[in-house]
C-alpha cells in the first residue's frame, strides 16, 4: 500500500514544512502520493508534483476549500484513504486540527506528533513535553499520522514529475463559517524555519522593550520568538510563542533574553544546535540547557549585544 | 444552555516528569496530580458563560481511574453543577475517550462541550477533534475568545499564522487554548459546597466501549541529554565564542 500526505498550503503556494512531511513521510513508504485541497490551488499541486519524492498528486478543488475548514477536508481525505495504508500531515495547527477528525471517521488511534520513523508501523514521540521519548507501535490497519516538521529535513523541490489527477469533492459543512484569518505580515524568516531564532521573556517588561530584541534580529537575520509568559503578558502575539502548546523550533542558533526556561517552554526549543542564555538570575533553569549562559542584566546586555555584532565584518545570514 | 466540560488527571505540570529505570513508562507513584491546565480554562469559560446567564448547567465529566475524580470535584468547585466519571483503568487512548464521551452526549444532549486543546501527559490534541467527527458536529480548536450569540458561537483561533475567527452553529466542540481566560480559584465554602454535588458513576464497560489500547508502547526512554554549557564573562566574550568557537553567526 501507499502514504498519502496532506499538503499544506494558502492556495498560492506550499508551505514549507508540507516538504518536511513530505521526507517523514516518503520515509514510511516510497510509494508517496500528496493531497491538495483548495481552491484554485494549481500551482500549489504543480510545485509538489516537482518533488521528486512524490508519485502522484491528488488535486480537488472547489471554493468551499478555500479556508481550508476541517468540517470540509475530512470527507474528502476519508474517501481518499480507501486507497491507503498511511494518511500523514504535519504536527502544527493545520495538521492538529484535521487530522484527529480523520481518524476518528476511520476509527484509527492517531499517532502525534512523531519525530523519527523506525519502520512503517513504529514511531519514536516525545511526550510529557519532551521529559521523555516513547517508541510506539500503532496496532491499527489504516494509520493516521502527524510528523514534527522540524525533526525532517525538508524535501528536494525540482527534479521530480508527479502526475496530477483531479478527484471530486464532497459537500460544504453548513454548521461552521470561516469569518477573517489575522495573519501577521512580517520580513523576517519564520519562526519555524529561521537559522537564528532571539526570544523573550516576561523579563523583557514591556511590548515596548522588545525594540532590543528586534534590532538583534535585524543584524542577525533572525526570527522574534517569545515565552508564553511574554504572551500572556500581551507584550507580543501569540504566533510568536515557543513552547510545549506553542511552536517547536530547532534553529542553528537560539538566544533565550529574560527567560527563565520552564520546562513547557524548554520543550520548544532545547534541540536547538546552539543555545545562548541572557538572563540576570544565575539560577534560571534556561541555564541548564545553554551552551553559552551570560549572567547579566539584558538591558545592559542586548545594547552591548548589538554594539559588538556591528563591530564584526561579516555576520552569517 | 447546557455545557458539558471534559477533564483529565494528569501529573502536575510544575512536576519534573521522571522516566521509570525499566523504560514502561513515567514515574507516577507519590507524583503530584492536577487537572490537565487547559481543561481548566475550558471549566472557567464555562462557569463564565454561566454567570453571564447563557448557560443554565454546567456537567464536568472525566475519563479514568478512580481517583481521576479529584479533577470533576475541582471543577464542581469552581462552578461546574454535577459531575460524571467513567472509570476506565490503565492507558485509555483519546479514540476510546471520544467514543465514551460520545455516549455521554447522546444521554446528555449538550449544546456545547469544552475541553483542553491537549493534555500536557501525553501531548495528544486529539480528542476534541475525534469527538467532533464523531457526533458530526463543527470543532472550534485551540480557541482564545469565545462570544456566545444566538445559537452560534463566534470563536477566536490560536494558529500558526496569528489568529482566525470562525462561527459555529451549536451544538459544537470548543477545545481551549491557555490564553482563554485566568481560572479562578476555588473557594472553601465553594470546595465544601462541592462536596455535596453529585457525581454519577459509570464503568466504562456498561457502556459498550472496547477501551483496548490500538497503540503499543514499546518503550519510554530519557531523552538525549545535552552537554553542559559554559557561563561567559561578558558580551564580548559571548559573541567571540559564536563567531569563532560555535560559528553560527
Amino acid at each position: 500500500m501507499s502514504a498519502l500526505l496532506i499538503a499544506e498550503h494558502n492556495n498560492n503556494e506550499v508551505k514549507p514544512f508540507t516538504l518536511n512531511a513530505i521526507t517523514a513521510a516518503s520515509q514510511i513508504d516510497e510509494d508517496l502520493h500528496v493531497l491538495v485541497i483548495g481552491h484554485k490551488a494549481d500551482e500549489v499541486a504543480k510545485t509538489i508534483s516537482q518533488v521528486p519524492n512524490v508519485k502522484k498528486v491528488i488535486h480537488v478543488d472547489n471554493e468551499i476549500y478555500e479556508n481550508f475548514l476541517a468540517e470540509n477536508f475530512t470527507s474528502v481525505i476519508v474517501k481518499q484513504a480507501e486507497n491507503y495504508s498511511h494518511v500523514v500531515c504535519s504536527a502544527n495547527t493545520f495538521g492538529k486540527n484535521l487530522m484527529p477528525r480523520v481518524a476518528a471517521l476511520l476509527d484509527t488511534s492517531q499517532v502525534s506528533d512523531i519525530i523519527k520513523v523506525i519502520s512503517a508501523d513504529t514511531f519514536l514521540r516525545p511526550i510529557y513535553a519532551g521529559n521523555a521519548f516513547a517508541t510506539v507501535k500503532s496496532l491499527d490497519s489504516k494509520k493516521c499520522i502527524t510528523i514534527r516538521p522540524t525533526s525532517f529535513d525538508p524535501a528536494a523541490t525540482s527534479g521530480g514529475s508527479a502526475e496530477i489527477v483531479k478527484a471530486e469533492g464532497g459537500d460544504a459543512n453548513t454548521n461552521i463559517k470561516f469569518i477573517r484569518r489575522e495573519e501577521v505580515k512580517s520580513d523576517r524568516p519564520e519562526l519555524g524555519t529561521a537559522r537564528v531564532v532571539i526570544s523573550g521573556g516576561r523579563g523583557m517588561g514591556s511590548g515596548d522593550n522588545f525594540k532590543l530584541i528586534t534590532a538583534i534580529a535585524d543584524k542577525l537575520n533572525a526570527a522574534i520568538g517569545a515565552s508564553r509568559a511574554a504572551v500572556d503578558a500581551g507584550y507580543i502575539t501569540n504566533d510568536h510563542q515557543v513552547g510545549q502548546t506553542g511552536k517547536v523550533v530547532v534553529p542553528d542558533l537560539y538566544i533565550a533574553v529574560g527567560i527563565s526556561g520552564a520546562i513547557q517552554h524548554l520543550a520548544g526549543m532545547k534541540e536547538s544546535k546552539v543555545i545562548v542564555a541572557i538572563n540576570k538570575d544565575g539560577e534560571a533553569p534556561i541555564f541548564s540547557v545553554a551552551d553559552y549562559g551570560l549572567e547579566a542584566d539584558l538591558f545592559e546586555a542586548l545594547p552591548q549585544f548589538l554594539e559588538e555584532l556591528s563591530k564584526l565584518n561579516t555576520i552569517q545570514k | 444552555m447546557k455545557i458539558l466540560v471534559a477533564v483529565k488527571r494528569v501529573i502536575d505540570y510544575n512536576v519534573q516528569v521522571r522516566v521509570k529505570e525499566d523504560g514502561t513508562g513515567v514515574v507516577t507513584d507519590n507524583v503530584k496530580m492536577s487537572t490537565n491546565p487547559p481543561d481548566d480554562n475550558a471549566i472557567e469559560e464555562a462557569v463564565k458563560i454561566k454567570e453571564a446567564g447563557k448557560a443554565a448547567e454546567i456537567v464536568a465529566v472525566t475519563v479514568g481511574e478512580e481517583k481521576a475524580q479529584e479533577t470533576v470535584r475541582k471543577a464542581l468547585a469552581v462552578g461546574a453543577d454535577r459531575g460524571i466519571h467513567i472509570k476506565v483503568d490503565g492507558i485509555v487512548e483519546p479514540l476510546a475517550v471520544s467514543k465514551i464521551l460520545q455516549k455521554i452526549a447522546d444521554k446528555e444532549k449538550p449544546d456545547l462541550i469544552f475541553m483542553g486543546k491537549q493534555a500536557i501527559d501525553d501531548d495528544c490534541n486529539q480528542t476534541g477533534q475525534m469527538l467532533a467527527a464523531l457526533l458530526n458536529w463543527p470543532q472550534a480548536t485551540f480557541a482564545s475568545k469565545i462570544e456566545v450569540k444566538d445559537k452560534m458561537l463566534e470563536v477566536t483561533r490560536e494558529v500558526d499564522e496569528g489568529l482566525e475567527t470562525i462561527e459555529v452553529n451549536v451544538p459544537a466542540i470548543v477545545t481551549c487554548d491557555l490564553r482563554l481566560n485566568e481560572p479562578r480559584y476555588a473557594s472553601l465554602p465553594n470546595i465544601m459546597k462541592a462536596k455535596k454535588k453529585p457525581i454519577e458513576q459509570i464503568n466504562s464497560s456498561d457502556l459498550g466501549i472496547d477501551t483496548k489500547p490500538r497503540i503499543e508502547q514499546i518503550k519510554v526512554e530519557e531523552p538525549p541529554k545535552r552537554k553542559a554549557g559554559i557561563k561567559v564573562a561578558n558580551v564580548a566574550e559571548l559573541v567571540e565564542k559564536l563567531k569563532n568557537e560555535a560559528k553560527v553567526i
